[in-house]
């Protein structure tokens, strides 16, 4: 037996007996944090299992907490994860977004402090990017850090912070070098939300959620030991991390409703339940049919191109190609959303009551949510903007 | 599923794209079109492309070949994609092969299969009647009498019908149109009485022929596989044949893209590098976008015929689909991007957008297979 297999029988066999019964069948996903919250107590105990096991962030270092395993481990653990239904332990910005970028860029002593948390769910991380006036133009950002001692002062406000009523933690882009050119003058610090320098307000969507929120911060406190990647080099440690969210939002093509950790939309399942099949077996509906077909083949396509690019390229290390898969996923997640209302007819257009069915209006919620897929995370046009700089070499 | 080139492979792809650069590119091509070349190939380039080994990708050791698989041969169509080469590759390496591997009985391959290799023997499959892709729609008769068939009926955009020494013709034996019971396969020499074959002047300068049989009369040696039970092996090469043709198609849009690229690198206008201008590169980037998609598709269906999957046909689909819609897509965009320049015949990128319109002809068009799709995956 090789040791691939060796540890396929041994992971088959922890999961048969730590993933409890309830976590083998869809549903939420704990974001874990200081007043964590859980649907079910089943969903703490397989939180707390696989974070004690590292497996919530599988392929990090041990000696950060992570799961230490290679590529290939992690390859199975995910098959073997997938052919029992597990629910994902944890969902987390910690482990999507600010992890990865704390493994490259961060000093020894910080990656002691912050990874393992993260690996367990302690906190609850959000994301301090954009500004009122700083969309697609992030570098042009506002927000002040002035030092004081052995803290920054930050004063400045953020918007679309995604959940950051609920976060206990915020990575945040500020700026500390305000006579240097825009790039040059950014710090990547880490500020506790919990203080009364912090305030939040959520934003009501057009979808009638506020999944995002806006962010003051009022003479707000940091310690300057969790400024990372050295002052005034903030620039480089955000377009990385923002790597790492753009192939987050990738997967969003393969099928998610546009909120993290949902599972797959079944466009064609949704089409033959409201359109119907005629006398042929072909959904009642030709021009519709080639549309969803189209889209069918496309995501598979899809999915072949994010399989081959991990094959391809190291973990850890998302390229340039982040963007395409960005660009594509999004925008082809709008279009599944497009096709999924238009073959619902008039039930796919209600707003709330008893008229439609609780997945109904979901689903037209949510097709409102995608559409901030091709802004959130820079918009489709900056990501073709990167794509034609740095992959394509196209002069500026 | 491995979606990356193994090394064999990678290294069979690289040697075949150095060969073409060096010995065929598209100035080739070119001279081949304007000369009006009666073969429409270089029968001494094939020659050198058999002892490569080309002919030999898909035939078994014990004929003589190299049982390379479809990734093997994937990777050498795209490269003749992307130098526009024509050659028998296709036809006779593909498409010839694959028909006798897979219907024909050990006196046949013995026969047959080792000239292939060699260079020595090309041929062409007889199929299509009408003029959009239908491959059960076969009204071309052949009656048995005595120990021989007569064959009766018109085929129609014969690849390298004109110049195969060997016609493989898809006759109906039993049943009526559009039926897959009672079709039969045979392997006719291109010179037998009653074949009138006429090559056709296509927009692309591809080679492909019109073939008429007239009481063409044929001992029943000929027969290629199972009377009446043609059918599932026309199937199986079709898969095969779509998804190859997918890989050059993918080849003739990254060359096509190549050449864009760099003439938006080059170009000056307004005082400025044409690829400066936004209104190009997002359009530039969508294309790449698009490309990456193919090149998965038509991987990931190489790879399916290679590991047998039983999810083949639907693969073949994705192919055929993808790389019909974005070799459309480049080729147009190339032309446009390119300004008045594109629309002339001394530069190459028209050569691209003309081979799409021929290649999304062969073996079933985008359409065809979005519809395709969704009918194999009950819808």
């Amino acid at each position: 037996m090789t040791d691939l297999q060796a540890f396929r029988e041994e992971t088959r066999d922890w999961l048969e007996l730590n993933c409890p019964s309830e976590m083998r069948k869809p549903g939420d996903v704990a974001w874990g944090g200081r007043n964590a919250e859980f649907s079910h107590p089943d969903q703490k105990i397989w939180l707390e299992r696989m974070g004690e096991k590292g497996w919530t962030c599988p392929t990090w270092p041990s000696v950060y907490g992570g799961g230490g395993l290679s590529k290939e481990e992690n390859k199975v653990l995910q098959e073997e994860l997938n052919s029992m239904n597990a629910r994902m332990p944890l969902a987390s910005f910690g482990i999507w977004m600010l992890g990865p970028a704390l493994l490259e860029f961060a000093t020894e002593e910080q990656k002691l402090e912050h990874l393992p948390s993260i690996v367990k769910g302690k906190f609850w991380w959000c994301q301090g990017y954009s500004e009122p006036g700083s969309g697609s133009d992030l570098a042009s950002l506002s927000t002040k850090a002035v030092k004081d001692d052995d803290s920054y002062i930050i004063n400045g406000q953020k918007v679309w912070t995604s959940y950051a009523d609920k976060a206990d933690k915020i990575f945040c882009l500020v700026r500390t070098g305000p006579q240097e050119p825009k790039h040059n003058g950014i710090s990547f610090i880490l500020i506790d939300m919990d203080q009364p320098g912090v305030t939040t307000k959520p934003i009501t969507l057009i979808s009638g959620k506020s999944p995002f929120c806006e962010t003051f911060f009022d003479d707000a406190k940091a310690p300057a030991k969790d400024l990372v990647g050295g002052l005034n080099k903030g620039w480089t440690v955000a377009k990385r991390l923002l790597e790492h969210e753009r192939t987050m939002i990738s997967s969003f093509g393969l099928g998610s409703r546009g909120e993290v950790g949902d599972k797959k939309s079944g466009l064609v399942e949704l089409s033959k339940k409201y359109i119907g099949l005629d006398s042929e077996d072909k959904l009642d509906d030709a021009s519709l049919r080639s549309k969803i077909a189209r889209h069918d083949l496309n995501s598979r396509a899809f999915g072949l191109t994010l399989q081959r690019i991990g094959e391809e390229t190291k973990i850890g290390s998302p390229s340039a190609a982040s963007s395409m898969g960005k660009y594509y996923g999004s925008e082809h997640n709008k279009l599944r959303y497009e096709l999924m209302l238009e073959s619902m007819g008039t039930k796919g257009i209600g707003w709330e009551g008893d008229s439609f069915s609780i997945e109904e209006i979901a689903i037209t919620r949510d097709w409102l949510r995608t559409k901030a897929n091709s802004i959130e995370g820079g918009t489709s046009e900056v990501q073709l903007n990167v794509i034609s700089k740095r992959v394509l070499g196209l002069p500026d | 599923m491995a979606l990356v080139l193994n090394e064999e492979q990678q290294s069979l792809k690289d040697i075949a794209k150095e060969f073409l650069q060096k010995n065929a590119p598209i100035s080739h091509f070119r001279e081949i079109r304007d000369t009006k070349d009666p073969l429409g190939y270089d029968k001494v380039l094939w020659k050198k492309m058999a002892e490569l080994g080309w002919a030999g990708i898909l035939v078994s050791e014990e004929y003589g070949g190299f049982n390379f698989g479809m990734m093997g041969m994937g990777g050498i169509l795209e490269e003749t994609g992307k130098t526009l080469t024509p050659s028998p590759l296709f036809a006779t390496g593909l498409l010839g092969v694959s028909l006798i591997e897979l219907a024909g009985d050990e006196k046949q391959k013995k026969q047959l299969l080792p000239k292939i290799v060699e260079g020595n023997l090309t041929t062409a499959f007889a199929l299509e009647e009408g003029s959009r892709h239908a491959p059960c729609n076969i009204a071309t008769k052949a009656k048995k009498e005595g120990n021989s068939f007569v064959l009766n009926g018109e085929k129609t955009f014969v690849l390298d019908g004109h110049s195969a020494e060997k016609i493989i013709v898809a006759a109906r034996t039993n049943g009526g149109n559009d039926q897959k019971l009672g079709i039969t396969l045979f392997c006719i020499d291109s010179g037998t009485p009653g074949m009138e074959i006429t090559r056709l002047s296509m927009l692309d300068s591809r080679n492909v022929a019109e073939i008429k049989l007239k009481n063409v009369n044929i001992s029943s040696d000929c027969l290629l596989g199972k009377l009446d039970n043609g059918f599932s092996i026309i199937e199986e090469v079709l898969d095969r044949a779509q998804i190859g043709m997918s890989a050059e198609m993918l080849g003739n849009a990254t060359q096509a893209f190549e050449i864009t690229l760099n003439y938006l690198k080059e170009r000056k206008q307004f005082g400025s590098l044409i690829g400066s201008f936004q209104a190009l590169k997002h359009r530039a980037a969508i294309m790449y976008s698009e490309l990456e998609l193919t090149k998965s598709a038509v991987v990931g269906a190489l790879n399916a015929v290679d590991e047998k999957s039983n999810d083949r046909t639907r693969f073949a689909s994705l192919a055929k689909f993808k790389a019909g819609e974005t070799l459309h897509l480049v080729s147009n965009e190339s032309v446009q991007m390119h300004g008045g320049v594109g629309v002339t015949d001394e530069y190459d990128i028209g050569f691209f957008m003309k081979r799409s319109r021929v290649a999304q002809q062969i073996f079933g068009s985008a359409d065809y297979h979005i519809d395709r799709y969704a009918t194999l995956s009950e819808y």
